[in-house]
């Protein structure tokens, strides 16, 4: 029981809904979308065969996000357990009928679509621990067995992704889900502890290479030698980063132009349609492209913010300002990846890449913002409310 | 439960507290990525456009067309045909295996290339590689028509090197072949040429020793290319400028007479222009087909030209050295005359032998010649005669004799492995052998034996010295790109005119006067006469105990044990216009074996086509004839152009 439902006097009701949505918010995600069309037609070499079906989940995303956010926050808050528990269960399911696809297990075929419970685990989490924290009163918050109970509800879907294997989405999960709790409140020695557990937990996996314990998997080993040392590999394994650094630098200032970028069209960059996409935009469009499009994305994250801060509700709060986090992670690490500031991991760009889940996971989590921007309790002559 | 409104307004205040924390932090990270695109895209933007330009055009080198190689006369010797080939990028064709398969139902396949570009396509499955050389127009045709039915498969037309007259010219021109790693290494020749596909480079003879006349510079394409080495466009052309033409001094219908009159034996023979030093004929014998080496000779081919006591690979013109034995009797004669140690009418009495030193020197006649002159002493070739002037002369004077008239120097003419040859003196021995020089060295010297070895073309080059009294070096190319190349004319030799006239009257006496030792192989013709000298060399020491039993007859001996037959020569006598060197290994004597091969070629390049049988005398008429008529003549050469034009 929150304090939503009881200071509910003034929230919009039927159509109303739609015009107290957050049309900033949409707007700014409808252009940074355009972007992606624009950059999968010329990435094809001028052909729609990746822009229109991306194009038709972004429709299918607006529709999600417009009923998401009609649907009122509480109610969010009340499936959030299910939804958690559900995903899991989804997880679970990769394992045994999941389809293989770049070397792990990732995805359910749905028939029109591929279900990937990874991307669909982002969003639930952050529900399930803005749910935890609006029932745990603030008092308990740092106590180590209420601190305990979300670390735990974090790292048993990371394990199931890890095991898929998939490192991207297991970072996002665990930093996405770590900012939820630091946003909540939770002591900063933990944090400290973690951070310095982290550390240690590097040193081990890099010592622990070709041993009998070697504990993750020689590609992983192999992407983390290419990041740190691209050049001494170019044709190998350094290749990606080697050639998406030279799309992106030779964008220069204003970038080659629409449809002039070389290295995509002649197939130098890989993933060029989904991982890598962003050097292509970055080498037609140049330095002003590739900082619009960040622009876009630190808009939409501020935007995110300035609603959060204005709600009273607990987790409206965290759930808006957690899908924030977990949005920024997304294109945080997508950008430092290609840029080469982090290991290649494998973490789309979020509403630009090419693919059907992550779009629609990230419209369904935008709607849920939005429902509760809808559904944020107003003050006395904000806005034009109607009585209950 | 309804909440404390004091815990909810302190925990929106801790939400919001952290929210700007994390959001502060978020910035932070988006300004890092702005600095990074800063830093890649504005610092570094120039570097990464070059890789980028780098990555996608690639420059393709267009191969020139080989310069061609004419006779003196414009016919050619080692030209460029279109050859059909097909080659295969294994990236582009779905089923290598079924393709080939295929493709075998199609036209035949050499199955040695195609295991090599099988596995060729493995380590580049993303470049064209030849799977099939020289198909005929036909095979090409059906090849083409199927392309669709053959992905990945490109029919394709390019120039390979041909020598339409074969085996008369493996030695001169040589041949060409693929770039052997040895070429690679070559640090002058750097020529990113080498490195293309099929590319062809000289490996020997003219074709080697001009290769950087006859290869012309390449061309150039430049293409784009997408990662998988795909040509997507041409960006542009550079033509290439082909390889320059090279017109030779050779004949060719002389030289193809010439070989064919050499026939199997193991011999070379050089005729010369003595006014200017045209090779007009360089012949070595056997030969071989040099268009089997272009495109890879195959092993048992290979094992048997190497393998053949005749050697057919080995150069003979220029590589082959020999002790010149009597045709070597000039040089001493002129050293000795020179140096006024002796007069021409001065006599000196062969008994068969001389003793010098306590050591017994033979005469090749056993009975020996009696009184013996200057003249005489060149007609029957009379070798006391000459150790009598080499102990006068000394071998000083005989060695500069000899190096005057070219022998001892390596002539420079468009071949490989020219030989110097060997002229010694004193200090050669001294310093090779570690011996001083003994005066029955000078003896041996003296008659063309010992140390003296002379190749064919030296002795030829000393012939046309003798006849034209003038310092003549041969020339092999008449013109590059129609710019003539300066003649081998340097100066007249310096020889007293009077001394010559003896020699050349000598010679005369060889060939014309009774006793001569050539005389069987004169000319019958009213005012065409020549002038020459025979020679045989032993290759071998006759054993005091052989010489007691008389068993050294030629005839008696395997083949390679007998002894060289040479011979030296010129005409017209009084108006000299060619020399000729014969040399037939183990031959056994020069008048028998070299003379007549001497005549016959000589009366070719006099003549300018098959001798007339009215020149020679008339009792051998009916034998000329059969040889004449049994000569496997190249028919489209024999009718040509004489070779009376300069």
């Amino acid at each position: 029981m929150s304090y939503l439902e009881y200071n509910v006097a003034r929230v919009p009701q039927g159509l109303q809904k739609v015009l107290a949505m957050n049309w900033a918010l949409v707007l700014l995600i409808a252009a940074t979308a355009g972007i992606g069309f624009i950059v999968l037609y010329s990435v094809a070499g001028g052909d729609w065969r990746w822009a229109e079906p991306q194009m038709y989940r972004f429709g299918l995303g607006l529709g999600v996000m417009f009923v998401a956010a009609m649907i009122p926050i509480w109610f969010w808050r009340n499936v959030s357990a299910m939804a958690y528990g559900l995903t899991l269960v989804l997880l679970l399911a990769v394992e045994f009928v999941g389809s293989t696809g770049g070397g792990a297990q990732r995805w359910i075929d749905l028939g029109f679509m591929r279900l990937q419970p990874s991307e669909l685990m982002k969003v639930s989490l952050v529900l399930m621990l803005a749910a935890y924290y609006d029932w745990l009163p603030p008092s308990r918050v740092s106590r180590p067995q209420w601190v305990l109970v979300p670390v735990v509800i974090i790292l048993v879907p990371v394990f199931l992704v890890l095991k898929q294997p998939d490192l991207g989405t297991s970072i996002l999960l665990v930093t996405g889900g770590g900012a939820v709790m630091f946003l909540a409140g939770v002591h900063w020695a933990y944090f400290a502890t973690v951070i310095a557990g982290a550390v240690g937990l590097v040193t081990a996996v890099l010592q622990s290479r070709g041993t009998d314990w070697q504990l993750i998997k020689d590609y992983q080993y192999r992407r983390i030698d290419t990041f740190l040392n691209p050049e001494t590999d170019p044709l190998g394994a350094g290749y990606h980063i080697t050639q998406s650094k030279i799309a992106l630098g030779s964008g220069g200032w204003t970038g080659k132009g629409f449809m002039q970028g070389t290295q995509a069209r002649l197939n130098f960059l890989p993933e060029k349609h989904t991982d890598f996409i962003f050097t292509t935009l970055a080498e037609e469009f140049g330095f002003i492209g590739a900082l619009s499009l960040l622009v876009l994305y630190l808009l939409i994250i501020a935007f995110c913010v300035v609603s959060a801060l204005r709600m009273k509700d607990r987790f409206a709060a965290l759930v808006t300002l957690g899908i924030a986090v977990a949005f920024f992670l997304f294109f945080a690490v997508n950008m430092s990846m290609v840029m080469g500031l982090a290991p290649v991991v494998g973490v789309p760009l979020p509403l630009v890449s090419y693919g059907g889940s992550a779009m629609l996971v990230l419209m369904l989590a935008f709607g849920i913002v939005q429902s509760a921007h809808v559904h944020r309790p107003r003050a006395a002559g904000e806005g034009r409310l109607l009585r209950r | 439960m309804k909440r404390n409104a004091e815990e909810q307004r302190l925990s929106t205040r801790h939400i919001t507290r952290r929210a700007l924390i994390l959001g502060g932090a978020q910035a932070a990270f988006g300004a890092l990525l702005v600095g990074r695109m800063n830093h890649l895209q504005v610092d570094q933007a120039d570097e990464f456009l070059l890789l980028a330009e780098e990555n996608r055009i690639k420059v393709r080198l267009l191969a020139p067309a080989r310069g061609v190689i004419y006779d003196r006369h414009g016919r050619i010797l080692a030209g460029n045909e279109q050859i059909y080939r097909v080659s295969m990028i294994r990236e582009d064709a779905d089923d290598v295996d079924e393709v080939v398969t295929h493709l075998r139902g199609l036209v035949r396949l050499d199955e040695d290339t195609l295991q090599r570009a099988l596995r060729e396509m493995d380590r580049r499955p993303h470049q064209a590689v030849t799977i099939a050389d020289r198909l005929s127009w036909e095979e090409l045709s059906t090849i083409a028509v199927n392309v669709p039915s053959l992905p990945g498969v490109t029919p394709e037309v390019g120039l390979s090197r041909v020598y339409p007259l074969g085996r008369d010219y493996a030695h001169v021109i040589g041949y060409v072949g693929r770039v052997s790693d040895r070429d690679l290494e070559n640090e002058e020749d750097r020529d990113p040429l080498l490195q293309t596909p099929q590319f062809q480079i000289g490996k020997i003879g003219a074709e080697r020793s001009l290769e950087h006349v006859l290869r012309g510079k390449a061309g150039s394409r430049r293409v784009e290319q997408n990662a998988a080495g795909r040509i997507m466009r041409e960006l542009g052309r550079t033509p290439g400028q082909s390889g320059k033409d090279v017109q030779l001094t050779i004949d060719a219908g002389l030289q193809n007479f010439t070989q064919a009159r050499l026939g199997l034996e193991s011999a070379s023979t050089v005729v010369m222009d003595v006014r200017n030093g045209d090779v007009l004929a360089a012949v070595s014998s056997p030969s071989y087909d040099p268009n089997l080496f272009v495109t890879g000779i195959s092993v048992p081919d290979y094992a048997e030209l190497r393998d053949n006591d005749h050697r057919p690979l080995h150069n003979k013109i220029v590589q082959g050295l020999y002790p010149p034995g009597s045709t070597f009797k000039m040089i001493t004669l002129l050293a000795a005359l020179e140096a006024g140690e002796v007069s021409p009418s001065e006599t000196f009495y062969c008994p068969g032998h001389l003793t010098v030193s306590n050591r017994r020197f033979h005469c090749w006649k056993r009975g020996g010649h009696g009184w013996v002159d200057a003249a005489k002493s060149l007609r029957e070739s009379c070798d006391v005669y000459y150790y009598e002037l080499a102990q006068k002369a000394g071998i000083d004077r005989i060695s500069e004799m000899a190096r005057r008239l070219g022998l001892g120097a390596a002539h420079p003419l468009e071949m490989t492995s020219v030989s110097e040859g060997l002229v010694p003196d004193r200090d050669w021995k001294r310093t090779r052998r570690g011996e001083e020089w003994v005066v029955g060295d000078s003896l041996n010297a003296s008659i063309g034996q010992g140390f003296v070895l002379a190749s064919p073309l030296q002795l030829a080059v000393m012939t046309a010295r003798l006849a034209s009294g003038l310092s003549i070096s041969p020339r092999l190319v008449r013109s590059v790109d129609g710019q003539a190349r300066p003649s081998g004319v340097n100066g007249p030799l310096g020889i007293n005119r009077s001394l010559l006239d003896l020699v050349r009257d000598g010679m005369y006496q060889v060939n014309n006067s009774r006793g001569g030792t050539a005389r069987g192989s004169r000319f019958d013709m009213a005012g065409m006469k020549w002038a020459g000298k025979t020679g045989t060399s032993q290759v071998r020491n006759i054993t005091a105990a052989e010489r007691a039993r008389g068993v050294f007859r030629n005839e008696d001996l395997p083949w390679n044990r007998r002894d060289h037959a040479l011979y030296v020569g010129y005409a017209p006598y009084d108006d000299p216009r060619y020399a000729i060197s014969v040399v037939v290994e183990h031959g056994g004597g020069g008048s028998k074996a070299a003379a007549p091969i001497a005549r016959d070629v000589m009366l070719y390049a006099l003549s300018g086509g098959i001798p007339p049988l009215d020149a020679y005398p008339r009792g051998q008429r009916g034998q000329a004839e059969a040889l004449l008529s049994s000569l496997n003549l190249n028919p489209e050469l024999g009718q040509g152009p004489g070779s009376s034009e300069a």
